[in-house]
């Protein structure tokens, strides 16, 4: 993975530090420090630098303050150029290795939120979310914005698709309009990918019927990351409604990928019937599929989905599948819960679990969010950017 | 300690073909030890040569309790299957309300505590029966019910019945549903046939119960739940489940007395104590079906006790309710059947103890070290006559009114007790 803040490596390779970077410049050690961790330098010092770069042997010019340019993204020596996000199959295992270091790298608050961040200067992105959402839309609006995009959030409730207009046309509608990254929730499993094919532009899905959620699944992969320092090795189960989950397909797709040991729990109605051949165990009861897990991964009931009753009542649900203090301890071990969001509790996941601060990572999980949709927007940027 | 032996007995263990004149020793409700070398000890039962079985297990009894107590209560039930032979019980949840939540799974509990004998409750598929609902399964299973059925009203939606059966599967309980395709027999009285056309009885073909047998069948294979196919009448349906046995082992079927006695020609001059539901069929399906039990493929009968009031049956042939009481002459019109050789003794008892009690995890129903001790003691050659108004039950509606059998219960134990006699 390549230097994605420019002033790092000016400040390390070239003047040999922040001290001797503040001693060559004749600045505040704190000033270098401050364009270190926010990886940019503001342009009225960029004349100083060059100059003072020369008496380091170094030639500068104005490109080199310019990450985006700069630096091809890739991983193991494979570039990253995918130009949409539709589904993890979409991606290789460098491509993920290095959204998840992009992510990383935007979990640093003070280069999240540099003002200076021009990584999306002049491109605009469209959300377009066919149903509800807080976390996913608001998340992608922020990470879009704070990389310096123009972000647009199309009110479908207000638009032309009540009038009747199909999802093809709306796609054509608005790419005469030349966005550079539509980002798309839609009920219909495979409706982005549909939209991919009309448009001229990137197109990420953000959760296709119940089919795919990929961001999601990255994002709690970075979650666990940054929780466990690794993945590959960790046991992690996800219990409950697999049937109508999208996230639960992102995210089995992608811990196999990156060598954890994943496990579905649920009652045999909300299973997908043939799930063996996912790659995963499968556990009908809490009691023995917890054992010896390092994550557990609630999901939500999603009754809105089911067309009629696949469990007999909340009540029942909640008594052998949600998760309590008595069912973590099935465990046996130190385990962190993660939960995609919204959370129904006394559904599938009791108070006492979803607001322990030592177990839960669900506020986490919407922080790293937002990094992780940074990271995502930036490396499908640079792509559209090196294929131009 | 309690200690009992009965002495003197053809002891008879349908689980492992067990059959030798020895004595069984119970001790605190539990058989200790049996066979011809066991010393008799404490209270001491003459079994006079006769029979001595596992008690037998009824699976499919209802009573009217709560909600239709003027034709059966628990404890009439109870009584009644104490003179019949039968130590176990499972009640129907066909009640007014239906036994489909874990507050009602309870009463039946309670009611039960002081039982002569064990009574097991049934919960129902759907809530109220209605077909559609799952009920608490999970929850139910916990409070005791053994089973779950809908009782007389089948799964009509094949994605209901594989949600059922696909939900239940997660707790390995059983699930029984009646094979009845309801568009083919809504409203009708009798099998149809030439005897029934001629009767001018509205009726409904055999394939009405295969086609329903067949897709349950399809149904248990594709999620691997628990199925029992509710009292078959058909030989079609007997060939569908021979053949899927063969592949299957969580696919089971049970037939219920009447139909192994009795055919379409008792129906006679509009008989509606011999309306059945499912209605009973010709000879050749009677006599398919007692080859089903010689043969194993049957694995329970049951009495399929229904007991309705005078009031209830004496109607015009079609408005008249179904069913038929049969606790106290499920054991007798059984040995009848040995004693004219059409059944065979072993595979008899085992339809009614050892097979029902796998079917639920119940301990009992074997004559083993530290099983509890329900047995019985039988005659299998005592002549007598069926009368009616001598039974126990609460409602009299039997289809064996006068007929001559062969074959009687003579004491009855559970747990240990002695709670049928006969010579009192």
């Amino acid at each position: 993975m390549q230097i994605m803040t420019y002033s790092k490596n000016i400040i390390d390779n070239i003047f040999g530090g922040i001290r001797p970077t503040s001693r060559a410049l004749g600045k505040a050690a704190t000033t270098i420090q401050g364009w270190y961790d926010s990886g940019t330098i503001p342009q009225k010092h960029w004349a100083d630098i060059i100059n003072a770069a020369k008496s380091f042997d170094h030639t500068l010019n104005s490109e080199d303050f310019f990450p985006k340019q700069l630096s091809r993204l890739e991983s193991f020596g494979y570039p990253f150029n995918k130009l949409h996000c539709l589904s993890i199959d979409d991606f290789n295992r460098p491509d993920i290795e290095t959204l998840l270091s992009l992510g990383a790298h935007y979990l640093d608050l003070n280069i999240q939120k540099n003002p200076n961040n021009r990584v999306l200067k002049g491109k605009t992105l469209i959300n377009l979310f066919f149903e509800n959402s807080t976390r996913t839309e608001k998340s992608f609006e922020l990470a879009g914005k704070r990389l310096g995009a123009d972000v647009i959030s199309m009110q479908i409730a207000n638009s032309s698709v009540n009038k009747g207009e199909t999802l093809m046309d709306t796609a054509v509608t608005l790419n005469a309009m030349n966005p550079d990254i539509i980002i798309v929730r839609h009920s219909a499993s495979g409706a982005p990918a549909l939209l991919s094919q009309k448009v001229s532009c990137s197109v990420i899905n953000a959760g296709d019927g119940i089919h795919e959620h990929p961001t999601q699944a990255l994002l709690d992969a970075l979650t666990i990351k940054s929780a466990f320092k690794k993945i590959s090795g960790l046991r992690v189960a996800i219990c409950g409604d697999i049937l109508h989950s999208r996230v639960a397909r992102s995210n089995v797709k992608l811990l196999n990928m990156l060598g954890a040991e994943v496990r579905l729990i649920g009652p045999k109605t909300l299973l997908p019937s043939e799930a063996e051949t996912w790659g995963v165990n499968i556990f009908n009861n809490m009691k023995d599929g917890l054992e010896d897990c390092d994550i557990i991964m609630m999901l939500r009931l999603q009754i809105e989905r089911m067309s009629d009753a696949l469990i007999p009542s909340k009540r029942e649900y909640f008594h052998f599948y949600g998760l309590d203090k008595e069912k973590i301890a099935y465990t046996k071990r130190r385990t962190l819960v993660m939960h995609p969001g919204p959370m129904n509790r006394g559904v599938e996941i009791s108070s006492e679990i979803a607001d322990d601060e030592k177990i839960s990572l669900i506020k986490k999980q919407v922080e790293t969010g937002v990094a992780m949709r940074m990271g995502i927007l930036h490396a499908l940027s640079n792509s559209q950017d090196s294929i131009k | 300690m309690n200690i009992t032996t009965i002495i003197n007995a053809r002891i008879i263990n349908p689980e492992d073909g067990y059959d030798k004149l020895g004595s069984i020793l119970i001790e605190s409700g539990l058989i200790s030890d049996f066979g011809p070398d066991v010393q008799a000890k404490g209270q001491i039962i003459d079994a006079n040569g006769l029979i001595c079985s596992p008690g037998l297990i009824d699976m499919r009894v209802n009573t009217g309790e709560p909600g239709k107590e003027n034709r059966e209560t628990i404890s009439t039930a109870a009584k009644a299957a104490a003179a019949g032979g039968i130590t176990s019980i499972v009640l129907m949840p066909e009640t007014n309300p239906a036994i489909d939540d874990i507050s009602l799974v309870d009463f039946i509990n309670r009611k039960s505590e002081n039982a002569p004998i064990n009574i097991y409750a049934a919960g129902a598929l759907t809530k109220s029966l209605d077909g559609s609902t799952l009920t608490e399964i999970g929850l139910m299973s916990e409070a005791g019910a053994v089973m779950f059925s809908n009782g007389a009203l089948p799964i009509k939606s094949a994605q209901t019945m594989r949600r059922l059966l696909s939900y239940s599967s997660n707790f390995d309980c059983l699930i029984s549903n009646r094979p009845i395709e309801s568009s083919l027999s809504i409203n009708t009285a009798a099998h149809e046939s030439d005897f029934s056309l001629r009767l001018g009885l509205p009726s409904s073909p055999s394939v009405s119960e295969r086609i329903i047998v067949e897709r349950d069948i399809a149904l248990a294979e594709l999620t691997g739940g628990k199925l029992l196919i509710d009292l078959i009448s058909a030989s079609e349906s007997l060939i569908a489940i021979k053949q899927a046995k063969l592949k299957y082992s969580n696919i089971s079927c049970s037939v219920s007395i009447n139909h192994l006695s009795l055919n379409e020609k008792d129906i006679g001059d509009y008989r509606t104590f011999a309306k059945l539901d499912p209605p009973l069929r010709e000879e050749s399906d009677r006599l398919d079906l007692l080859n089903g039990i010689n043969d194993g493929t049957i694995d329970v009968i049951v009495s399929s006790h229904d007991p309705r009031p005078a009031g209830e049956k004496r109607l015009p042939y079609s408005q008249a309710a179904s069913g038929a009481i049969g606790l106290e002459t499920l054991l007798a019109a059984g040995l009848s059947l040995v004693a004219d050789k059409q059944l065979n003794l072993m595979n008899f008892l085992a339809t009614l103890t050892c097979n029902p009690a796998s079917l639920l995890g119940l301990k009992s129903g074997r004559i083993k070290k530290s099983a509890p001790a329900d047995l019985i003691i039988f005659d299998p050659n005592a002549p007598w006559v069926c009368k009616g108004k001598s039974l126990l039950s609460k409602s009299k509606n039997t289809p064996f009114d006068g007929r001559l059998m062969t074959g009687r219960n003579i004491k009855t134990i559970c747990k240990g007790k002695l709670v049928f006699d006969s010579s009192n």
